[in-house]
């Protein structure tokens, strides 16, 4: 991001302005339109964050008299106790289930609708409509179509002869079952970034590959689809990765963390000991870790974004 | 790029499958949500009702819950952090963009600073705060947390960089002031960046469950999530029709709005890749 562009203007009009100032100064006016933002960021991000962190090394129970300073307490217990380990197990398995399955399937998507003469749109937004339905009343669309008894899943499973599943309170079962309907949700949200992608590849390269002698599809896909993709796919991997880290929603309306801890997540374990429990040192421990988890991800994307501006 | 026929067959077929699949579960919910309980606990694959029970259920869950006072308190909630999102964003970005002044680079820097922060870092101490002010459980607690978009700087910032100075330079020399400009010349061009954003911003905040979740107690001012929530509980799961139906009700708005505008809601949502 450089800033260098037109630098040589607002010095001349600089060396104009005491002489005969036409308008307010650029300071003021400047100033005058940053400082509502400035203001709400330092009381809605900047100084909760930093409180988030001084918390963390508290004790502090929401409702008790006294707080006192308890060092890395909080961490130490983060280490040592089980349920927070469970949900930074279960949190990391399910990232990746669904991180390589929803990208597979949103490139393949993709692929197909890119080389389709037909019906491009009504399929792009058939596979988006998902991303866009909200989560909390799709999930329960889902917790339906899973019944144990009435569900349309088990009535299948049942005429194909095999044995109906408790998809949601089997503790084996519940972690992939969530990841399946997040992958659902997601393969959508991958597509149109591979879509995007896919557009600045240029028919040429396409063309001579298929003069080199690449005449099959998935020959035409592993020798130029996919290579000149890299960059893309780098990004959408950590695009996923950040969403599915953040699962709340499904796990909230459709198990609450369980059976016996099965499907306990980071975000899940916050609301919980933060929110329902008010012990704040220990959420805000448990806070920053999970933030740090993201912010190392966020910090390779921006690194990448900078870099994705293609082999044109 | 000729291809033969038969592997165009082939695409069509494959992506109608992959389609019908993805498909599957608003089949299954509205035709759920028009069959009466008899033929729903009586099981099995279908989804189309063979006797029609729609106006029931849907009569019947709009009456067992206020449904659309929830979609109206969505609408309420998004369209109040859109409007102060916009109202302190688009003006910071404009002087970052547009206008020198001391302070100019320690705002960017704050700005890309922000962007790492992730709303779930600050909801513990906001809510405290929120609590201490005695502000939970209003619109307030729903809307003020997230009037500060540091991503719609950022966006409105990158957007701004491209509008040349000359430009706004002419305004200038016609005696034009910088709010004039801002109003007069600004605002119609970043249309296309502030829908998008907007779509972006809505769509988000209609299906949020987290923070609805922490800060609101009284059913009247349920999110339609925490609506649709209260609806399950309160059915104790024997009406699963009147249930399909409350769900297609909270779902319908912003899948109306997505297949009005298509094109609109891919470029909003794929933006917040941007953000991750």
């Amino acid at each position: 991001m450089s800033t260098d562009a037109s630098v040589a203007d607002p010095i001349s009009a600089a060396a104009v302005r005491p002489a005969a100032p036409p308008h307010l100064s650029n300071t003021a006016v400047g100033w005058g339109f940053v400082l509502p933002f400035l203001v709400l960021l330092a009381v809605f991000v900047l100084a909760p964050t930093a409180a988030v962190v001084v918390m963390s090394f508290t004790d502090w129970k929401l409702g008790e008299a006294t707080i006192s300073f308890a060092g890395f307490e909080n961490y130490r217990a983060l280490l040592t106790e089980r349920v927070p380990r469970i949900s930074a197990a279960n949190t990391i398995l399910y990232a990746l289930m669904v991180t390589p399955l929803s990208v597979a399937l949103g490139l393949w998507l993709a692929v197909l609708i890119e080389g389709s003469r037909l019906g491009r749109t009504v399929f792009r937004s058939a596979c988006f409509l998902p991303v866009v339905s909200t989560t909390v009343a799709m999930a329960i669309v889902w917790e339906f179509l899973l019944h144990p008894t009435l569900g349309p899943v088990n009535s299948a499973l049942l005429l194909a002869g095999l044995p109906p599943q408790r998809f949601l309170s089997d503790a084996d079962l519940v972690l992939p079952t969530l990841a399946a309907i997040a992958i659902w949700e997601n393969a959508g949200y991958t597509m149109v970034l591979f879509l995007a992608g896919l557009k600045s590849i240029s028919g040429e390269l396409y063309d001579a590959a298929t003069v080199d002698g690449a005449d099959r599809p998935w020959e035409r896909f592993w020798t130029v689809t996919f290579p000149l993709l890299g960059p893309t796919l780098v990004f959408v991997v950590i695009i996923m990765l950040l969403r599915s880290f953040r699962v709340f929603e499904t796990v909230a309306t459709l198990t609450g963390g369980g059976p016996r801890r099965a499907s306990e997540v980071m975000l899940f374990t916050i609301y919980q000991e933060g929110f329902q429990f008010f012990q704040i040192g220990y959420a805000s421990a448990i806070t920053v870790i999970f933030v740090l988890f993201l912010l190392v991800l966020t910090l390779v994307n921006f690194r990448l974004m900078d870099r994705t501006v293609h082999y044109k | 790029m000729s291809k033969p026929p038969r592997l165009q067959i082939l695409r069509l077929v494959t992506l109608t499958i992959a389609a019908t699949v993805l498909l599957l579960p608003y089949i299954y919910m509205v035709g759920f949500s028009l069959k009466p309980v008899d033929e729903i606990f009586a099981g099995g694959l279908s989804p189309f009702p063979r006797e029609f029970a729609g106006l029931a259920n849907y009569a019947g869950a709009l009456e067992s819950e206020p449904l659309l006072r929830y979609v109206a308190n969505g609408v309420i909630v998004c369209a109040g952090i859109l409007f102060f999102q916009l109202v302190f964003a688009v003006p910071c970005a404009y002087a970052m963009a547009k206008l020198r002044f001391p302070g100019r680079a320690f705002m960017l820097g704050l700005v890309l600073f922000g962007l790492l922060i992730p709303i779930q870092a600050t909801s513990l101490p906001i809510y405290i705060g929120l609590a201490r002010s005695g502000l939970t459980d209003t619109y307030a607690a729903l809307i003020v947390p997230f009037v500060s978009s540091v991503f719609g700087v950022f966006l409105f910032y990158q957007f701004f960089r491209t509008i040349p100075d000359e430009l706004l330079d002419a305004a200038r020399l016609d005696g034009c002031g910088d709010v004039t400009i801002m109003v007069r010349i600004v605002l119609p061009l970043i249309m296309p960046a502030a829908t998008a954003f907007g779509i972006f911003s809505v769509v988000s905040h209609w299906n949020d469950l987290f923070w609805p979740l922490i800060v609101i107690r009284s059913p009247d001012l349920n999110t339609p999530p925490l609506g649709i929530l209260a609806f399950r509980s309160e059915e104790a799961g024997d009406s699963y029709g009147q249930l399909m139906a409350g769900t297609g009700i909270i779902t319908a708005p912003l899948v109306i709005a997505f297949l009005l505008a298509q094109r609109r809601f891919i470029e909003g949502i794929s933006l917040g890749a941007l953000k991750g």
